[in-house]
């Protein structure tokens, strides 16, 4: 059914519809209305039988979706930022142990600086930690991954992520086709674990495992994600048979067939991009783009297909690896290694930072005129930034960082931008 | 594609004005996406919120920068916030306010504006008789359908009944009719203010 909605209430309304037993969540900043959507439909009794856990941190709600997954339930949780660097320790259990818990991450920065705002840096940080990570670039897309998302993990017995860009996709309101319960019952069959916490057939999930066995547990971990490499377009089609809809899958190129240019990125800046793409082509430039959906397990040959007839490849991506630079653009960087192709890194939209179509439109001028350095910051203010490396200069207690900044740059509340 | 950007203070209504006015437009079976600036959502401090509306799938995620039409909810913020930055040369304004255009220091916008572009009304006045609280949204709305003929009063009426429900909803509903009539009867006057 068609709904103007907003993105968290979209996605919650999906995951009600995968029929989750457990449910957990701490409901405080960096949370979404996603866990609140739930636990009123939990509370009204449209999702049944499911327990509402309320807990006391981030980290204590991927705990409890842990064990309810090893006792067999289907689990669910949400979270961003600085509450997923909380539950780090909980996040490399579920992976470690193989539990297939679903999690959305709204994608947000990570402090300090404190801020609240959108980037990819707190998904980003755990991409090495054998989740499934899987980013939406509409809502559509978002509320459509969950579906698929149970259905990844509970096959390969792995946990996966449905990375969503935080306000930008989870506070916006926009048109979502909301599927009929009939239709996900038929796509998602009922949750039967590989293993289960059963006092009639013990087992023990979590053994401790010594030098003698660990890499072997360590490399099925990284077989299951190769495994999914080949199952993810399989459940994308099905779900396009099932819902009519093209959502999900490893990569989505875009005019690129034929173009110059690549740009690569994740999530819902792809939509923009799209916009620049469309504007620049009818302009007679020869450029298109590259929307990796699936970020964890990387697709690299998908990736590679997509990028080996470009001249160069951009690389957009809202996180900065600091002391090194791009933290995707590695990743495309070795998908494409020995083609001698340049990957530019271009850092955008960190803490939130809007990234606009003048700015894309701009960067994309220069990079087809082969001006682009091999890492740029995306309407970076340079004469903030220098005035403080001048201020570092001239003495010693130069004093936080953070707070010369805001006074360089002054009051906001009365710009549009 | 239109493009409408709301300015407001939090606690105003503002994000929801933006979120009613994508649904009524989703009703007249249009795409539309809103969503709210983020700033510092603390009560009374500047807010802006963005709804776009096309024929097509709208796929830009930038913030409305320039925009078709503003809609002024909190006339305090005149002098204050660079609100009309990027406002398309024929672009449409409502503001929020029982003062004349004048009286609000914005004579001069009618040597450059169209003037049945611009409206003023009292829509926190509105709200007050219609609602029993000065939450403008509403109100506003109506005005903005009557300006721009963008949606129809029966859409807004659905986005309104979606937000809010029962007594609430009729309420809004009433200040958003009043506010419509007042913006049409001060249009087909000839007089913008």
């Amino acid at each position: 059914m068609l709904k103007q909605i907003e993105g968290s209430q979209a996605i919650a309304e999906a995951i009600g519809l995968c029929r989750p037993e457990v449910i957990c969540a701490y409901p405080i900043t960096p949370q979404t209305h996603i866990v609140e959507g739930l636990g009123q439909m939990v509370d009204r009794g449209e999702i049944s039988p499911c327990e509402f856990i309320n807990v006391e941190s981030e980290f204590a709600a991927l705990s409890v979706a842990i064990g309810a997954s090893a006792a067999g339930a289907r689990s669910y949780t949400a979270t961003a930022s600085q509450g997923l660097l909380f539950m780090a320790e909980a996040v490399y259990n579920a992976s470690g142990l193989g539990l297939p818990i679903v999690m959305t991450i709204g994608n947000r920065a990570i402090g300090a600086p404190i801020n609240i705002w959108n980037d990819h840096q707190d998904s980003l940080s755990m991409r090495d930690s054998g989740w499934i990570q899987l980013y939406a670039e509409t809502n559509q897309e978002a509320a459509d991954l969950h579906i698929q998302a149970f259905r990844l993990a509970e096959e390969l017995s792995v946990p996966v992520m449905v990375c969503v860009d935080g306000f930008i996709l989870t506070h916006a309101y926009e048109r979502v086709d909301i599927p009929a319960q009939e239709q996900v019952d038929a796509y998602l069959p009922p949750f039967e674990p590989r293993q289960l916490l059963d006092p009639i057939h013990p087992v023990t999930i979590g053994a401790m495992v010594g030098p003698e066995a660990f890499m072997e547990v360590r490399y099925l971990a990284h077989y299951k994600q190769m495994q999914a490499l080949g199952l993810i377009p399989e459940l994308a089609e099905a779900f396009q048979e099932q819902f009519g809809r093209d959502s999900g899958g490893l990569i989505k190129p875009y005019r690129s067939e034929d173009a110059d240019t690549i740009v690569v990125a994740l999530g819902s800046v792809n939509g923009t991009i799209k916009d620049v793409v469309d504007e620049l082509r009818e302009a007679g430039m020869s450029i298109g783009s590259l929307a990796i959906c699936t970020y964890r397990p990387f697709p690299h040959k998908a990736v590679r297909n997509a990028l080996e007839h470009a001249k160069r490849i951009v690389v957009v991506e809202k996180s900065l690896a600091l002391g090194i630079g791009g933290i995707v653009a590695t990743d495309v960087q070795m998908a494409v290694a020995g083609l001698h192709k340049p990957v530019h890194t271009v850092v955008a939209g960190l803490g939130g930072r809007p990234i606009t179509r003048d700015s894309l439109r701009k960067l994309f001028h220069r990079a087809d005129a082969g001006h682009l350095e091999r890492l740029e910051f995306l309407d970076l203010k340079h004469d903030v930034v220098h005035e403080e490396i001048a201020r570092m200069e001239a003495g010693r207690r130069s004093g936080p960082i953070a707070e010369n900044i805001l006074h360089s740059v002054g009051t906001v509340a009365s710009q549009i931008r | 594609m239109f493009q409408v950007r709301i300015h407001g203070r939090g606690g105003q209504g503002v994000v929801t004005a933006a979120e009613m006015l994508s649904i009524a437009a989703f009703v007249e079976g249009k795409h539309s996406q809103a969503f709210p600036s983020f700033g510092s959502e603390r009560m009374g401090a500047p807010v802006m919120a963005f709804c776009r509306i096309d024929d097509k799938e709208i796929r830009l995620r930038e913030p409305v920068l320039t925009p078709d039409a503003l809609i002024i909810q909190d006339p305090g913020l005149l002098h204050q916030v660079n609100l009309f930055e990027g406002l398309a040369e024929r672009g449409y304004i409502l503001i929020n306010s029982n003062h004349s255009l004048s009286e609000l220091g914005l004579d001069t916008f009618l040597q450059t504006h169209p003037g049945e572009r611009i409206s003023v009304i009292p829509a926190s006045e509105l709200a007050l008789k219609y609602v029993g609280r000065p939450l403008p949204n509403a109100a506003l709305l109506g005005g903005f359908a009557a300006l721009t003929g963008l949606i129809q009063m029966e859409a807004l009426q659905a986005a309104i009944r979606q937000k809010f429900s029962g007594k609430i909803a009729e309420q809004n509903i009433a200040a958003a009719q009043a506010a419509f009539a007042q913006v049409q009867a001060t249009l087909q006057g000839g007089n913008p203010c």
